[in-house]
């Protein structure tokens, strides 16, 4: 299986978040950059889909050059190919970001099996659920109508069955085989329709949804899906002598604008201490009794 | 012109996220002088006098009741098509769903089919002219607030439901009817707001529309549910490892509650991610949100802020949560929760 997976370049925001004077962004003068959970999840899973059924994981993101960092903090997980869609900095929206990842989606093979025209060059495309800083949940929807496919968002757990004809191709094992340099060499015309189907499942109040749908297919994960691995030392070294595949997708404004970013004027308040160690027992019964939770 | 709002029934009634939906959709209809109309996928049998009464209570004048030939559960491209339709037959200027799972995903494909901007998890939103509408929606799950302006006809909207209040028309302090005297002592009822009148729709559907449909199953609930518990004794990374973890969950049991824990315990691989609060995580709301040994990062808290009360226990005075939490004991959890435990077992 050819896996795409997109994930997006944020702040890593611990105990305080706060907002540039413009208020037109997050302010990073203290923080590093990360990927949102759920993306970290979604390249785990191509990583594993892989090993077990053969084929690669290419890794995409949307964003400043430094996101580079961000595509090799992916490769170190086990993905093979990095594709960078850089832009000036500035906040996309989900329109214009969506249009970007499906025109470099549909470029894919440029190497191996080397069928690159036409759409299905990828049998999934996998994202997060949604980003953690703009959390606009469309990303992943609006790319699959872009391509034409089906799509899933949200799932926590997945199956995916390789067509019979290129799903021989045997699982490299180890911890970090994952990722075999031109990972595409052996399994020619398995772009397009490869008859393979995802089957999937989501949680939803109480209620379980299961969906099975042929690839290819687009499909957003949530965190809980697995446990992403650490990066391997092995694979840290490749990561930062890879190649980095860039482009430069053209922007365009879209109808919801910003106007500023702000703190929510919480109740910002200093907790009342009870007191220290075990002498504070009693005191903090009281406080449950009188809370009403003591029933 | 009406504003059209995607509800859900739940059991004999409308879910609660939908009714907080309904509340600011209401909110921007009126401010248009438009009519409210809610939109529910099921056949029009399907809507019972009671759920009608719901709706009109939250100020909803139409019901649409969408089904079709092959559309028998949730299919969220299908939903999208069928909301498209509808928007576009009744000259809809706003179509609104609560930002939950189905709720987002119905509306990005609404989004995409019409090549409109969604603005997901509003927290406000008011009519600024035809064709504008004025919002704040979250940014980092409610950390960040975003004040923007959307331009789009029809306006596409998900709601946040964890910041607006579910409000019905008779509960909305006075103006509204002047003539009308609220509940009166003698009577003891809120005047009746009427039902909402149901109108089936039966859109056109492509076997490409029905591609993506879930087949539903109830899933096994194991003990207290974290979203709904009425206490959350909560456990990050100050309790040390896997093994820490039996004196909190003694503990929620004398409380009836559920344990959450944060990210780090997840990711640690301590407690499986069903227990995680926060962000990537479960959304709680209870009365007591025990916090223990739980730093109070932004990605945690915004799974707790809607806790009615805080109380946290932590060895560090200066740790964030400590600036969130209502109470604290300072100290060494890995003595205080079991001299709490024993303190609740003599009582």
């Amino acid at each position: 299986v050819e896996i795409l997976v997109c994930v997006k370049r944020v702040p890593m925001v611990g105990g305080r978040i706060a907002v540039t004077p413009d208020g037109q962004d997050v302010d990073t003068r203290m923080s590093g950059f990360t990927v949102s959970p759920h993306e970290e999840c979604a390249v785990e899973e191509a990583v594993r889909l892989t090993q077990r059924l053969g084929g690669s994981v290419t890794v995409l993101t949307l964003g400043p050059e430094q996101a580079a960092d961000q595509l090799r903090d992916m490769l170190a997980l086990g993905a093979s190919r990095a594709v960078l869609l850089e832009t000036d900095g500035a906040e996309w929206g989900p329109i214009a970001t969506a249009a970007a990842i499906a025109a470099a989606a549909r470029r894919r093979p440029a190497d191996g099996d080397g069928g690159g025209d036409g759409d299905g060059g990828y049998d999934l495309i996998l994202f997060g659920n949604e980003a953690a800083d703009t959390g606009d949940y469309q990303v992943p929807v609006r790319v699959a109508h872009e391509l034409g496919l089906p799509c899933l968002t949200g799932i926590k757990q997945l199956e995916i069955a390789a067509a019979p004809a290129d799903g021989v191709v045997a699982g490299s094992g180890g911890a970090d085989g994952g990722g075999a340099d031109g990972g595409g060499a052996g399994d020619g015309g398995a772009d397009g329709g490869s008859g393979g189907r995802a089957t999937a499942l989501r949680e939803y109040r109480g209620v379980q949804e299961s969906y099975d749908v042929p690839l290819p297919a687009v499909i957003s994960v949530r965190e809980g899906i697995n446990l992403p691995r650490y990066p391997s030392l092995p694979g840290r070294l490749r990561a930062r002598r890879a190649e980095i595949e860039r482009h430069r997708p053209e922007g365009r404004a879209e109808g919801l604008r910003k106007r500023q970013l702000r703190v929510p004027a919480t109740v910002q308040q200093q907790a009342q201490i009870l007191g220290t160690g075990v002498e504070a027992v009693p005191a903090l019964v009281a406080l449950l009794d009188e809370l009403g939770v003591l029933s | 012109m009406t504003v059209l709002c995607l509800v859900e029934p739940d059991g004999a009634g409308v879910a609660d996220a939908s009714l907080r939906a309904l509340t600011l959709a209401r909110g921007l209809a009126a401010g248009g002088g438009e009519e409210l109309a809610a939109v529910a996928f099921c056949p029009a049998a399907a809507l019972s006098a009671e759920l009608l009464a719901v709706l009109g209570s939250y100020g909803a004048g139409d019901a649409y009741a969408v089904a079709a030939q092959r559309l028998a559960g949730y299919a969220p491209l299908a939903w999208a098509r069928a909301l498209a339709e509808l928007a576009a037959s009744c000259g809809a200027t706003a179509v609104l769903a609560a930002g939950t799972d189905r709720g987002q995903e119905v509306m990005a494909h609404l989004g995409a089919i019409t090549a409109l901007p969604v603005a997901a998890n509003c927290t406000q939103v008011s009519r600024a002219g035809p064709g504008t509408v004025e919002l704040v929606r979250y940014r980092w799950a409610g950390s960040l607030l975003e004040d923007a302006e959307l331009e789009s006809a029809p306006a596409l909207l998900t709601v946040a439901a964890d910041a607006v209040a579910a409000v019905p028309v008779a509960a909305v302090p006075a103006a509204a009817d002047a003539g009308q005297a609220p509940a009166g002592p003698a009577g003891g009822e809120i005047p009746a707001a009427k039902a909402a009148t149901v109108r089936p729709f039966a859109p056109e559907l492509s076997g490409a529309d029905l591609q993506v449909s879930a087949t539903e199953s109830a899933q096994r609930s194991t003990g207290v549910s974290l979203a709904t518990a009425r206490v959350v004794v909560g456990g990050g990374r100050g309790v040390g490892g896997p093994e820490g973890f039996g004196p909190l969950e003694e503990l929620a049991g004398l409380l009836g509650g559920a344990v959450g824990v944060s990210r780090v315990v997840t990711s640690q691989g301590w407690r499986p991610h069903q227990q995680q609060v926060g962000q990537t995580g479960t959304r709680i709301s209870p009365e007591l949100y025990l916090a223990c040994g739980i730093s109070g990062a932004i990605q945690h808290m915004a799974g707790c802020l809607s806790s009615k009360h805080i109380v946290a226990i932590n060895t560090d005075p200066d740790a964030p949560i400590i600036a969130r939490a209502g109470y604290a004991v300072i100290g060494d959890l890995s003595q205080i929760i079991p001299a709490l435990i024993t303190a609740l077992r003599e009582r």
